[in-house]
């Protein structure tokens, strides 16, 4: 599979969304919450609690939307600042809680629009990138589609990173990174090349911890098993004590 | 000498249009006796712009500077001790064209990287300092940016030092893929120690600060000045008339329209930002403390 192939897959319109992940992991357990209680209710990210294996843990996801509708309401999960904002709210909740945080990232990257500036999109992201790296509450992320640079980089900075297989992460776009490279967007098979944004991409480059392999059409029992990884993961970062758990998420990006 | 060539007027530089980057048009300032003015189109005379400290006598507009520049027009004569000055970037994830466009960067801009950190005094104020240098890749971070940053915020909390950084950036750099992006969870991660350590952080936000550095160290200061008229962004202008397809309002992210938005503290000349980066440095440094501990006792 090329990493073409990869783009294709990670944006198909039939794949799983973050909805799908919540539905199938945590059942009727979810309780969805709104607003970032500054300026809105942003619908490209949704979150709340749930229980996992017995225990409560902070659901966030960046919502693509199933169909046209949703899509649209969603804003094909591009995120404003306030829904970064929601999402660090709904963490800060989760740190004085004392429960995990698991986010599923699934965007083709922050909102570049009018209201997104004026609101301080880049303000939005620098702050949840500073605030998570001191969160004091296990964080695993899983790219489940896009991951379009610092709009899902905004969601992930965790302790763990995974990838479903076919996911990709990158700081740009295929097609931009071929518009500035050869000035023609139509060359996103060599870009995607280029960028090394596959799952097997980022594993050897040491961005992500994890792989999850993707089986025909991600049946329940792909579900079933990443609800166990979720919860086994978490134990073994709750079990860590606070002060060693933020050492090691720092020197995990201190690497790079 | 005949005058078309006196009125040999600003032309950006080609080499460095073709980095990769997004440039906006504003020009170098070349070593011409006269330049024209970008925004009033007044011919200035070279020197005078020196003078001036390359803002145009006539209207005001900051004209872009090295950091070089910069950082000798900001701190205490001889006070500056660079750090990493060696540290070079390399082609890590083998993507076309890098090598070369490193290389010529490091030609054009006479530097190794997009930034330059040391150790510095600011009116007798000793403080961790960082500029960065649109001449080399626009500003763009990599690795060794993002490195160099994170460093200096780390010495600074070994030392317990106030940090200054002058950003310009046209974001993360496309030629080190995802490793360019995790500069901004390392540098931010840095940067929150440091304030957790009680610790002052200034950035100042100079034309144009955009993508990767806006969503990261250069949002994150305690205190965001800005100098006047500059681009200030996540989306680029371009980026953003192409998503929405509609043109923008003149002034939209500029650093007055950041100011009146609430995001950054004061817009600051450059004539007047040693010495308003002095006054704050004073309100934070041990003088003042002392100050009040005396006061405390009186009482």
């Amino acid at each position: 599979m090329s990493a073409f192939d990869s783009v294709t897959a990670a944006r198909a319109n039939d794949r799983p969304t973050a909805v799908d992940y919540i539905t199938k992991i945590f059942g009727d357990s979810f309780i969805e919450f709104h607003g970032d209680r500054r300026y809105a209710d942003d619908k490209a990210v949704i979150g709340g609690i749930a229980e996992l294996c017995g225990k409560a843990v902070t659901v966030i996801g960046l919502e693509k939307g199933r169909n046209l509708k949703e899509r649209m309401d969603r804003n094909f999960g591009s995120a404003h600042p306030e829904g970064y904002r929601k999402a660090l709210r709904l963490m800060k909740q989760a740190e004085k809680f004392r429960r995990p945080v698991i986010c599923f990232v699934d965007t083709s990257g922050a909102y570049c629009g009018i209201g997104a500036e004026e609101r301080g999109q880049g303000q939005a992201i620098a702050e949840n990138l500073m605030e998570m790296m001191t969160l004091e509450t296990p964080i695993l992320s899983i790219f489940i589609g896009e991951g379009g640079s610092g709009g899902a980089l905004a969601l992930a900075v965790a302790d763990e990173v995974w990838m479903l297989e076919n996911a990709i992460y990158s700081v740009i776009s295929p097609e931009g990174c071929a518009s500035i490279l050869w000035k023609d967007s139509s060359k996103t098979a060599e870009a995607s090349e280029c960028l090394k944004l596959t799952s097997q991409d980022l594993f050897k480059l040491g961005v992500i911890e994890r792989i999850i392999r993707e089986p025909k059409n991600l049946d329940s029992n792909m579900f079933e098993s990443l609800k166990n990884l979720i919860s086994q993961t978490f134990d073994k970062l709750g079990a860590a004590d606070t002060a060693i758990l933020l050492e090691k998420r720092y020197n995990r990006f201190r690497k790079y | 000498m005949n005058t078309t060539d006196i009125f040999n007027f600003l032309k950006p530089k080609n080499e460095l249009e073709n980095q990769g980057v997004e440039m906006e048009n504003h020009p170098y300032i070349p070593d011409e006796l006269w330049v024209k003015c970008p925004i009033c189109k007044n011919p200035v005379l070279s020197a005078d712009l020196n003078e001036n400290k390359k803002v145009c006598p006539k209207c005001g507009y900051h004209f872009r500077i090295a950091a070089r520049q910069r950082i000798s027009m900001t701190v205490d004569e001889g006070s500056f001790e660079e750090f990493d000055a060696d540290m070079t970037s390399v082609n890590v994830i083998d993507f076309p064209d890098y090598t070369r466009k490193l290389k010529n960067a490091k030609i054009n801009s006479g530097e190794n990287e997009s930034v330059i950190t040391g150790l510095a005094k600011i009116g007798g104020y000793q403080v961790v300092l960082g500029v960065m240098n649109s001449q080399f890749m626009m500003g763009s971070m990599g690795r060794v940016t993002g490195e160099k940053i994170t460093r200096a915020f780390e010495y600074a909390t070994v030392h317990s030092l106030p940090v200054v950084i002058f950003t310009v950036s046209g974001g993360a750099r496309m030629q080190e893929g995802i490793l360019s992006l995790m500069q901004m969870a390392k540098t931010s991660g840095a940067v929150k120690r440091h304030s957790n350590a009680g610790l002052l952080y200034i950035t100042v936000l100079t034309d144009p600060t955009t993508g990767g550095v806006t969503a990261s160290f250069a949002m994150e200061g305690d205190i965001i000045l800005s100098e006047p008229k500059a681009l200030i962004a996540f989306a680029g202008p371009r980026v953003i008339e192409q998503t929405i397809r509609q043109k923008l309002p003149k002034d939209f992210q500029s650093a007055e329209f950041l100011l009146e938005k609430g995001f950054i503290d004061a817009v600051v000349p450059r004539s007047e930002m040693r010495d308003t980066l002095t006054k704050i440095l004073r309100l934070h440094s041990g003088e003042i403390i002392q100050e009040e501990d005396e006061s405390d006792e009186r009482i």
